[in-house]
């Protein structure tokens, strides 16, 4: 084995996280904003590429997309619903919208567990055919996940700039205040999660696509992953700044998360112990600023032990 | 303006810890009216307060603001009026947010589309002058987190949210306590200034009873969910604090503790 990384690896490395960026940003907006753990993540992504695909396959590349997103949107909705009307605990209605988005993604493949692509018409094949014979020919997937994800992100940076977008963040903050504020905060939560659920769909189709293929398994893990992503880039953006830096990191922290992946597929691990790293890329994101806050308290605690020691020894003499 | 018809809200009912919070309160205030509210811990002040905000349904009673009835509508709503500075100077305020986007979600109360941008130029220098005003150097730490500020310093936005926007009714729960004497003397002025600049009808809860006579128009005590007295005008210049600790040892019938009345402000 020569290098980690190959061009080639380091390039389909980038391609995913930039798709599965978009799911990152999407729970930035539930987990990070809103500071709800919305669960239905895994199914919403599915629920995305099956619409996706479906529209697709009929015919539709572009329509596609704003199906995906559209059925992000509702079940986005039904959650914050169970939510804000019946007083459903976040993390419950997300588990029970994920359990019922099975049998709904199912049914929108055409009451199958997969279906191909292969021969559709996706907005890949489309930028493949604009490109083809241009300099970028070979990067037409690339090109086609950054175009999407730099325009979610600007999007959502302006939204979040709005009136209704700040009122979101705060009602993750402060939901007092919301309210003190003039503000309902069931319509941020549901606007909200209607937004997140959106990002997550418009992953999930483009992943299919990507792929193409849909699959009933392809959502499977899609919060640990996606929440690793978010992790890593809170984590190296360390929170600060402005809402435009903290969602260009969630984007890096996305890429890098491949990286690592890709890293520990080229050392010929088998396929069965991708979940395992995973598992230890999120441990491990999330525990380190409280592991270097701890070891630097620890070593304050040594040096001011040691003052302490040697002002005794001077009373003593 | 203000009319609390026979209000009556007992918390946790039925239990061994049933808790008869505002017991038959009714209460009229005029338009522009500063009320300064004084009584002892867990007299029902500041469930009063709640009453008015709808943070809970009431029991029993009604509450009309401006010929409204209000004691229907959710607590959003009727914030659309209603300016308050919470107790606790950890609830008026988004930690994680910069005083300024704070500041922008209090300005934006209602006069403007959802999504209209929150911030601009212009507002972000109106905003800065308003707060400038306050003479606490908060200005310079616009884009600062509130969450890094004191609760003093919070307690001062919070206050400045409350009145950006002229609210009908201002609610103040002891909003001074949390300060430093010459910052709380500092608010107490800034408070006046807003109330009479903006005509505000003013509720303000204090411990500092000699505050509660020269501050406002008029002044109540609360005891036990109930309004113990109301007094304004002549009646109340005319009263001094030995009269006021006596006034209520006689309602009350029994020896005055004082220390618990006296709490330093
Ligand atoms: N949410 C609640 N649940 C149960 N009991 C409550 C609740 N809020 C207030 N109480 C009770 O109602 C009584 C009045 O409380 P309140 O907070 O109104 O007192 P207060 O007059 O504001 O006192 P303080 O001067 O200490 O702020 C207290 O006995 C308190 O225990
Ligand atoms: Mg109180």
């Amino acid at each position: 084995m020569g290098s980690l990384l190959t061009l080639g690896t380091l390039q389909t490395a980038m391609e995913l996280g930039f798709i599965y960026s978009l799911v990152a940003l999407a729970l930035f907006l539930s987990y990070s904003m809103l500071n709800v753990c919305d669960l239905s993540t895994d199914g919403c992504f599915i629920l995305g590429c099956a619409v996706g695909a479906t529209v697709a396959i009929s015919g539709h590349p572009y329509l596609a997309i704003f199906a995906a997103m559209g059925a992000g949107v509702l079940s986005g909705f039904i959650t914050a619903q169970l939510q804000t009307r019946f007083g459903i605990e976040s993390i419950l209605a997300g588990i029970i919208v994920n359990t019922g988005l099975y049998t709904v993604n199912i049914f929108a493949m055409g009451n199958r567990s997969q279906i191909s692509l292969n021969a559709t018409d996706t907005v890949f094949t489309k930028a493949k055919a604009l490109l083809a014979g241009t300099p970028f020919a070979d990067y037409y997937k690339l090109i086609v996940a950054v175009l999407f994800v730099v325009a979610a992100a600007v999007l959502l940076v302006m939204f979040l700039r709005t009136r209704l977008g700040l009122s979101i963040r705060a009602t993750g903050d402060n939901v007092d205040m919301v309210r003190a504020s003039s503000i309902n905060p069931a319509r941020t939560i549901t606007v909200g999660l209607c937004v997140s659920n959106a990002l997550t769909a418009l992953g999930g189709c483009l992943l299919g696509e990507y792929q193409k293929s849909s699959d009933i398994q392809v959502g499977t893990g899609m919060v640990t992953i996606a929440l690793a992503a978010l992790i890593i880039g809170e984590t190296l953006s360390r929170g600060h700044g402005g809402i435009g830096r903290r969602v260009v990191f969630v984007i890096i922290g996305s890429c890098l998360y491949r990286i690592i992946m890709a890293i520990a597929m080229r050392l010929n691990m088998p396929a069965s112990a991708l979940k395992l790293v995973s598992a230890v890329i999120v441990a491990v994101a999330i525990a380190m600023p409280y592991v270097k806050q701890s070891l630097s308290d620890h070593r304050k605690k040594q040096a001011a032990m040691r003052i302490s020691e040697e002002e005794t020894e001077d009373v003593k003499c | 303006m203000l009319t609390l018809k026979h209000v009556t809200k007992t918390f946790h009912p039925g239990t061994a810890n049933e808790k008869r919070a505002l017991n038959d309160l009714s209460l009229r205030l005029e338009t522009g009216e500063f009320v300064t509210i004084i009584g002892s811990n867990g007299a029902g002040k500041s469930t009063m307060f709640n009453a008015i905000c709808g943070t809970f349904p009431v029991d029993e009673g009604a509450i009309f603001l401006d010929g409204k009835n209000m004691t229907g509508l959710p607590d959003y709503r009727r914030a659309s009026v209603i300016g308050r500075v919470f107790q606790d100077p950890m609830k008026g305020t988004a930690p994680n947010m910069t005083i300024e986007e704070n500041l922008a979600l209090a300005y934006a109360k209602g006069t403007r589309g959802p999504l209209a941008f929150a911030l601009n130029k212009k507002e972000t220098g109106f905003l800065r002058d308003s707060l400038a005003e306050f003479g606490m150097g908060l200005e310079d730490r616009m884009k600062t987190k509130v969450g890094l500020l004191s609760g003093g310093q919070r307690q001062v936005v919070t206050l400045l949210m409350c009145t950006i926007v002229p609210p009908k009714l201002l609610l103040l729960d002891e909003h001074t306590a949390a300060l430093d004497p010459a910052t709380a003397q500092k608010v107490m002025e800034i408070t006046n200034i807003l109330v009479k600049r903006h005509c505000l009808t003013t509720m303000m809860i204090t411990h500092n009873m000699s505050a509660a006579l020269t501050t406002g128009t008029r002044t109540i005590m609360m005891d036990d969910g109930e309004i113990l007295f109301d007094m304004s005008g002549e009646q109340r210049a005319n009263t001094t604090l030995e009269t006021l600790l006596s006034m209520y040892s006689a309602k009350k019938n029994q020896t005055f503790d004082t220390d618990r009345m006296l709490m330093p402000d």
